[in-house]
């Protein structure tokens, strides 16, 4: 890995964002609109039944670490899909820079860009509806690097389909994460899902991830097994999806797609 | 660097896109390959920049053979510029022209960038963003991010497509500057007859897919009878089978 390169490559998208205002009020807007919505939302329900008690907080949260996710996978797939948009993906795949560092250089500059959107909805909620996710503490940490690595595992699959289909497969790119929401169990616990959608459910680090939250936020305990099974899910999954990703390159060169790929 | 292109195939399912190409460019010399449009050229040229795999064939660079192992490495010693790929247009031109820089490893990356500004005229527009350029100026600025590494192998493909005059003769009077003052080997693809023979030591002709007639611009003027490249090359482009 030559990190000289891997700077190069960060610092084309660091140059992008830093100087248009429009795209980082655009990284800020969505996730503090989900803030304010699902802090709302969860409010109310709150004031209006004895059931859905302490639920701003466990609701607020899943929301936070469920757009971390989202964000990190999106960000990974637009820096990618930017290079196609700007017809500058054949300078990029003839420029001497290995496969594995343009993936390192997209895995880091997507955590720059989620952090420039969900850190302020975090800071927001705080005094708005007296929520932080800080409140679960050291584990929040190795949460956040489990939601992580998959949010760039789901960009690294994207980013194999535009390899492989060009940019029709966009619209995939859109759409990846709300296919696995519902089995996530983000905002519900996992007895929720039929029992044969559990079996797969339970194949995402997702679920790890987000009952591993409740736990913590309602019951006060830490499932230490859990973090590490999300972990090393994510970790399984981040394999695969770079193993994909070199697959779709080569076939990419056989087929010729990495000299006409454009919008 | 020396270039050889050895048998070199590429099939697309059942179309052969090129079909056993084989020619060398001696080193600091200029080949032009030329052809009608979909003959192959772009293809061969993707092939020689390991963006396609061949189906069959080799291309040895310096006497190394091309392969997914040592690309990266040979890629660091070549470059390419084409109207049909662009910079991002949302960053400045010094922008890109520094990202491009570390990419390709220069070690002094500002006195370059400064080098080729001074030496193309990029000075007054370097803070402008890629996006609002002229075709003019995008020519330039593509040009010298193609000479930032300060390549061996340099491949052209259309380099002055779409350009008034006056920039076109800057961009050759340019290209036949630096190659005398650097060690340069180019391939030039090109529809501009003029450009070719003012540029090129030699010339391949493609005809769907297959290499139909080769030699200097003279021997191939010569030896269909014409007057100039253009007619030589309309010659050759209408004619049916003629294999070399």
């Amino acid at each position: 890995m030559n990190w000289d390169k891997i700077y190069a490559l960060s610092l084309r998208h660091v140059y992008l964002i830093k100087d248009s205002f429009p795209r980082i009020l655009d990284l800020i807007y969505w996730p503090t609109i989900q803030i304010f919505l699902w802090g709302f939302i969860s409010k109310f329900f709150t004031l209006t039944s004895s059931f859905y008690e302490n639920t701003v907080g466990i609701i607020l949260s899943a929301a936070i670490l469920y757009d971390f996710l989202f964000r990190s996978s999106i960000s990974y797939n637009m820096m990618f899909l930017e290079e196609i948009w700007s017809r500058n993906f054949t300078n990029l795949f003839i420029a001497p820079i290995k496969l594995s560092e343009i993936i390192a250089s997209l895995t880091l500059t997507a955590i720059f860009r989620t952090l420039i959107g969900l850190v302020p909805a975090t800071l927001i909620a705080i005094p708005l509806f007296g929520v932080s996710i800080f409140k679960i503490g050291i584990p929040l940490i190795f949460l956040l690097i489990s939601l992580y690595v998959f949010g760039v595992t789901l960009g690294l699959l994207v980013t194999s389909g535009l390899v492989r289909f060009g940019p029709s497969f966009e619209n995939i790119a859109w759409a990846s994460l709300f296919f696995l929401a519902p089995l996530g169990c983000i905002y519900y616990p996992l007895d929720i899902l039929p029992n044969w959608l559990q079996i797969f459910a339970e194949l995402l680090p997702l679920v790890y991830i987000f009952e591993e939250m409740r736990n913590i936020l309602i019951y006060d305990i830490i499932k230490i097994s859990q973090i590490l099974k999300a972990i090393l899910i994510s970790f399984i999954y981040f394999v695969l999806g770079v193993i994909i990703f070199y697959m779709s390159y080569k076939g990419a060169k056989e087929r010729g797609n990495l000299l006409n790929i454009g919008e | 660097m020396k270039l050889e292109v050895k048998n070199l195939t590429k099939k697309f399912n059942s179309l052969i896109a090129v079909k056993d190409i084989s020619f060398t460019i001696e080193k600091n010399k200029t080949l032009g390959l030329l052809g009608p449009n979909g003959c192959g050229k772009t293809t061969s040229i993707g092939m020689m920049l390991g963006l396609i795999t061949p189906t069959s064939g080799q291309i040895t660079i310096d006497k190394i053979f091309l392969n997914p192992k040592n690309r990266i490495e040979l890629l660091s010693l070549m470059n390419f510029a084409s109207p049909y790929i662009e910079l991002p247009k949302k960053l400045t031109v010094k922008q890109n022209l520094e990202v491009y820089a570390r990419l390709y490893g220069v070690k002094n990356v500002k006195d370059r960038i400064s080098e080729m500004s001074e030496d193309l005229n990029l000075i007054s527009f370097l803070d402008k963003k890629t996006g609002e350029l002229s075709s003019g100026q995008k020519n330039r600025v593509s040009l010298a991010k193609s000479l930032i590494n300060k390549p061996k192998l340099l491949f052209l493909d259309e380099p002055t497509a779409s350009l008034d005059p006056d920039v076109g003769d800057f961009v050759r009077a340019y290209l036949e500057k630096y190659k005398e003052e650097n060690e340069l080997t180019i391939l030039l693809a090109s529809h501009n007859m003029k450009e070719v023979e003012r540029l090129c030591d030699s010339i391949v002709m493609m005809k769907k897919g297959e290499i139909v007639d080769r030699g200097t611009c003279q021997q191939l003027i010569t030896k269909h009878g014409r007057e100039n490249l253009e007619e030589t090359f309309l010659k050759i482009a209408r004619s049916k089978n003629e294999l070399g």
